[in-house]
């Protein structure tokens, strides 16, 4: 049987947050986290988290596992358990709606901010705009993001200031666009970065590169970023 | 260094962060600022530990005759300049980390302020002290 001990919190109902302890059965099978939660959720239907695609596409199920932020269809419990036990949290450093959700507002209005869409006034041409493949291969590592928020709510700078620090998974998605040999805003996109809480308050300490479930860099690109800055700047 | 009014730094919004109390005003020159600091703080450590090292069994006397000379005031008053802009924007970092309105509530922005205002004297006295044992004003 695996202890599994799980955050629950309904504001509708509990004062205040708590862990409930839960036996599962996992039949001695190396199962995904998920799966243990759905297990779970089939005997106290309550229990509430996101989830979609359970194969690590859609980033709906970032959750906090024996301290380590990833996807729970990800990750199976040979990486997650420790000591037969498994101790599942929400996402650090976003308020909590009830149980294992999060609101990710802040983390979306982060992404906001790095405006993730392509900008280049110059007409269209006729059929698409071309890149090399040398081009193109620029944003590989980039695209590849989903969204999860595991880096962002890995990250202590995040947590202090969400409001002001744009956190690893936007500043992955500002770098894609400033990358973008199809882009034109470069210079637009940096003046917006250029204060002292957007880019700078990363402390280079890679919390978000150790979770992503992606294999992502987001330090690197953050280091892109910033000498991008110096670059404008000298 | 240390312009030093009212912080704008508000809780709550979104918009572009400017700061009144950033060293610089925008996150690269603050960078800057903690780079080249770092990279003259480094030397000046290893100036002086390599004279001991080369001098060993120094006494006072060549000791003070090593400040005597311009280049070591000069190198120190550098060091001095240095340690006080790596130590301010540090300091400001870790302020507007911890001393927060997110952190403390309303008295946030007070507390920071106050906080900040006292290491800006702080560091000043630091430094005309400093000024005054280089070259004895
Ligand atoms: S490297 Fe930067 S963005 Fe990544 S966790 Fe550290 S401070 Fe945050
Ligand atoms: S960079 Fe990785 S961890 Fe961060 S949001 Fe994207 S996929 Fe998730
Ligand atoms: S359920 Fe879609 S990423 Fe896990």
């Amino acid at each position: 049987m695996l202890q599994v001990s799980i955050y629950r919190y309904n504001p509708e109902i509990d004062a205040e947050p708590y862990m409930q302890d839960v036996q599962v059965e996992t039949g001695g099978k190396d199962l995904m986290v998920l799966d243990v939660m759905e297990l779970i959720k089939a005997e106290d239907e309550t229990v509430v988290y996101r989830r979609s695609c359970r194969e690590g596409v859609c980033g709906s199920d970032g959750v906090n596992m024996n301290g380590t932020n990833g996807l729970a269809c990800v990750t199976p419990l040979s990486k997650a358990v420790r000591k037969n036990k498994l101790v599942l949290r929400p996402l650090p450093g976003l308020p909590v709606i009830r149980d294992l959700v999060v609101d990710m507002s802040l983390f979306y209005a982060q992404y906001e901010k790095v405006q993730p869409y392509l900008q280049n006034q110059s007409p269209a041409p006729a059929i698409e705009r071309l890149q090399s493949p040398e081009e193109r291969e620029k944003l590989d590592g980039l695209y590849e993001c989903i969204l999860c928020a595991c880096c962002s709510t890995a990250c202590p700078s995040f947590w202090w200031n969400p409001d002001k620090f744009i956190g690893p998974a936007g500043l992955l998605q500002a770098y894609r666009f400033l990358a973008d040999t199809r882009d034109t805003a470069t210079d637009e996109r940096l003046a917006r970065l250029a204060d002292p809480f957007s880019v700078f308050r990363c402390h280079g300490i890679q919390a978000c590169v150790n979770v992503c479930p992606k294999g992502l860099n987001p330090t690197r690109a953050i280091g892109h970023i910033r000498n991008m800055l110096l670059s404008r700047a000298t | 260094m240390g312009a030093f009014g009212s912080s704008d730094c508000g809780g709550g919004g979104l918009d572009m962060v400017t700061s009144a109390t950033t060293a610089s005003r925008t996150g690269l020159y603050d960078w800057f600022i903690q780079r080249t600091s770092a990279v003259i703080l480094l030397a000046y450590v290893l100036v002086c530990v390599g004279w001991m090292l080369a001098n060993s069994g120094f006494g006072y006397t060549q000791w003070s005759g090593l400040f005597a000379q311009t280049w070591m005031k000069v190198f120190s008053l550098l060091a001095l300049v240095a340690l006080a802009g790596h130590a301010w924007v540090g300091l400001w970092v870790v302020f507007t980390d911890y001393l927060t309105e997110r952190m403390l509530g309303a008295a946030g922005k007070t507390i920071r302020l106050l906080a900040e205002g006292a290491s800006v004297i702080i560091m000043l006295a630091y430094f005309v002290w400093g000024i005054k044992i280089l070259w004895g004003l």
